[in-house]
């Protein structure tokens, strides 16, 4: 009888504990977009803030934003899924393999603060890059490396020895079974490291704010598009600092709203790039 | 004078300090199935690595001896591995078919080699499928998942992978271990096939009974030495070595 009650309390607690979750995150939800919808209109999508048209807008953060996601990633993605293949492929297992192992560990779980004032010191004093969208991408590849190379290496380290048996016996070089066999049989690993760099990239705010300012204007031309990744620019989260800094709390808020769909939307577009490029789901041509 | 495919001349073998092959001087012939057989850590499959060079894979160890494929030693200086391995395909104990369409694995191999041409890889695809006798039952779902395929027909479709870069000889690590025996029957089947298809068939087996059903010829193996070679018939019926009769006779192993 006793521990049927035992048993019963326990399963409580662990009901109680999974209901805890669901209602944080749905009540979290619910609290930013019952406050911020409101703010959210097309003219604060589209728009720049301007005292002069007397508008209220984050369309230049809004760029930003995806701005330093895209350069951020085209840097990090290549290096960090080749230091990977490098680490778990050809490297072998010598103590200066586990030694890199371990700052790769450390790396990720630094402080993004300390990322930025290396990246504002190193890349914008140094290189001279100032504040700009560059600086703040070059930063955060350096943030956001170590999760890449780890999630690449485990999935790596998850495809079965037999895969790569199977390819060298019928001759396979190492590269091509690499890059027709355990690439694509990773790639929910590389995925899943991917979608995380993206939140931290979009959630990141006082490395950004220190490497790549906080500009909010939108560049005048598709030009000037290119020009921006030499400028100041601030992202989403970066002008949600500054407003509610400024007890701004409607556009805070309203900003949040924007970035959680934002980021809704990067590990959709993320996911389906990721089945289209698999060999796994590509049917043969017949 | 009989025809020898691959000859090994005091191959020694070592993974660390432990020595895996003893001066094994084995002769396989052309054309014939040769078993493998012995009890498990004899070293038989680590043999049958060694006539393709996949110890290549494994680091720490060290070969001593020579390997010869029609008179060539495979570790002699300017050998292309990944030529050899064209040459000599392996099948291994767990069936491994890569996570692609059984098209895209059948044209694997071809497609290492530099293969592209449409027509001659779709019929490479058929006739390597028809050999492993396994066509029929995947012709409709040449797109489909080969992980989605039963353990037998995996197994089979690994041979036609095999197959289908054109090899001289096949290596056959355990094949069936991991199998049913309804499909155990249909690869061993296979195995009788692929001789008459003019293959050289080396397999590993710990079953003695299929070692007597398949092969031409067996090698006992035992604790690193090739104790004793000969047709499967004179082995089974009349051994020479006391080892060998203790073992067939199934006094230890």
């Amino acid at each position: 009888m006793v521990r049927k009650l035992v048993e019963c309390f326990i399963l409580g607690m662990i009901y109680g504990a999974a209901f805890v979750c669901v209602m944080l995150l749905i009540g979290i939800l619910a609290y930013v977009f019952a406050r911020g919808i409101p703010f959210v209109n097309w003219s604060f999508i589209t728009t720049v803030t301007s005292i002069l048209h007397g508008t209220t807008g984050i369309a230049g953060n809004l760029v930003n934003t995806i701005y330093v996601v895209v350069l951020t990633l085209i840097v990090a993605v290549p290096v960090g899924v080749g230091a990977a293949v490098w680490l778990s492929e050809y490297a072998g297992g010598g103590w200066w393999v586990k030694l890199i192992v371990f700052t790769t560990q450390t790396l990720a779980g630094m402080p993004s603060v300390i990322f930025g004032l290396f990246g504002m010191v190193f890349f914008g004093v140094t290189l001279g890059l100032g504040y700009s969208v560059l600086t703040g991408s070059l930063t955060l590849t350096l943030m956001i490396l170590p999760l890449i190379t780890r999630n690449t290496q485990e999935a790596l380290k998850a495809v079965p020895d037999s895969y790569r048996m199977g390819a060298a016996g019928m001759g396979a070089t190492k590269w091509y079974m690499i890059r027709t066999v355990l690439l694509p049989a990773a790639m929910p690993g590389i995925v899943t490291g991917v979608i995380l760099a993206v939140g931290r990239i979009v959630g990141e705010s006082a490395a950004l704010f220190l490497t790549a300012g906080s500009g909010y204007m939108l560049p005048g031309s598709w030009r000037g598009f290119l020009h921006k990744a030499m400028e100041s620019g601030g992202t989403l989260t970066v002008q949600m600092y500054l407003s509610m800094s400024k007890a701004q709390y409607g556009v805070a808020f309203g900003i949040g709203s924007v970035l959680l769909g934002l980021v809704l939307v990067m590990n959709l577009c993320i996911r389906l790039i990721a089945v289209k490029g698999s060999v796994h789901s590509k049917p043969h041509p017949q | 004078m009989e025809d020898i495919k691959i000859r090994t001349e005091r191959l020694n073998l070592y993974y660390g300090k432990n020595h895996a092959l003893k001066n094994v001087t084995v002769r396989i012939r052309r054309q014939a199935v040769t078993a493998l057989i012995g009890p498990s850590g004899c070293g038989k499959s680590t043999f049958l690595k060694t006539l393709n060079r996949m110890n290549d894979l494994s680091g720490n160890v060290r070969i001593a001896g020579e390997v010869y494929l029609d008179g060539k030693n495979i570790y002699g200086p300017g050998v292309d591995v990944s030529k050899l391995r064209q040459k000599v395909g392996m099948v291994f104990q767990e069936p491994n078919p890569f996570p692609m369409s059984i098209y895209d694995n059948v044209a694997y191999g071809p497609r290492v080699h530099g293969m592209k041409d449409r027509t001659a890889l779709d019929r490479i695809v058929e006739d390597s499928l028809k050999g492993a006798a396994i066509w029929d039952e995947v012709k409709e779902r040449l797109n489909k998942s080969a992980l989605g395929l039963s353990g037998g027909q995996k197994q089979r479709l690994c041979i036609a992978r095999a197959m289908a870069v054109g090899p001289e000889v096949l290596l056959m690590d355990e094949p069936t271990s991991a199998l049913d025996p309804v499909s155990t029957a249909k690869v061993e089947e296979l195995m009788k096939e692929l001789r008459k298809k003019n293959y050289t068939v080396v397999v590993v087996t710990h079953n003695m009974q299929q070692a007597a059903r398949v092969s031409d010829d067996t090698v006992f193996f035992l604790m690193g030495e090739a104790v004793e070679a000969g047709s499967t018939y004179n082995l089974f019926s009349g051994p020479k070595d006391k080892r060998t009769a203790d073992y067939i006779q199934g006094r230890f192993g």
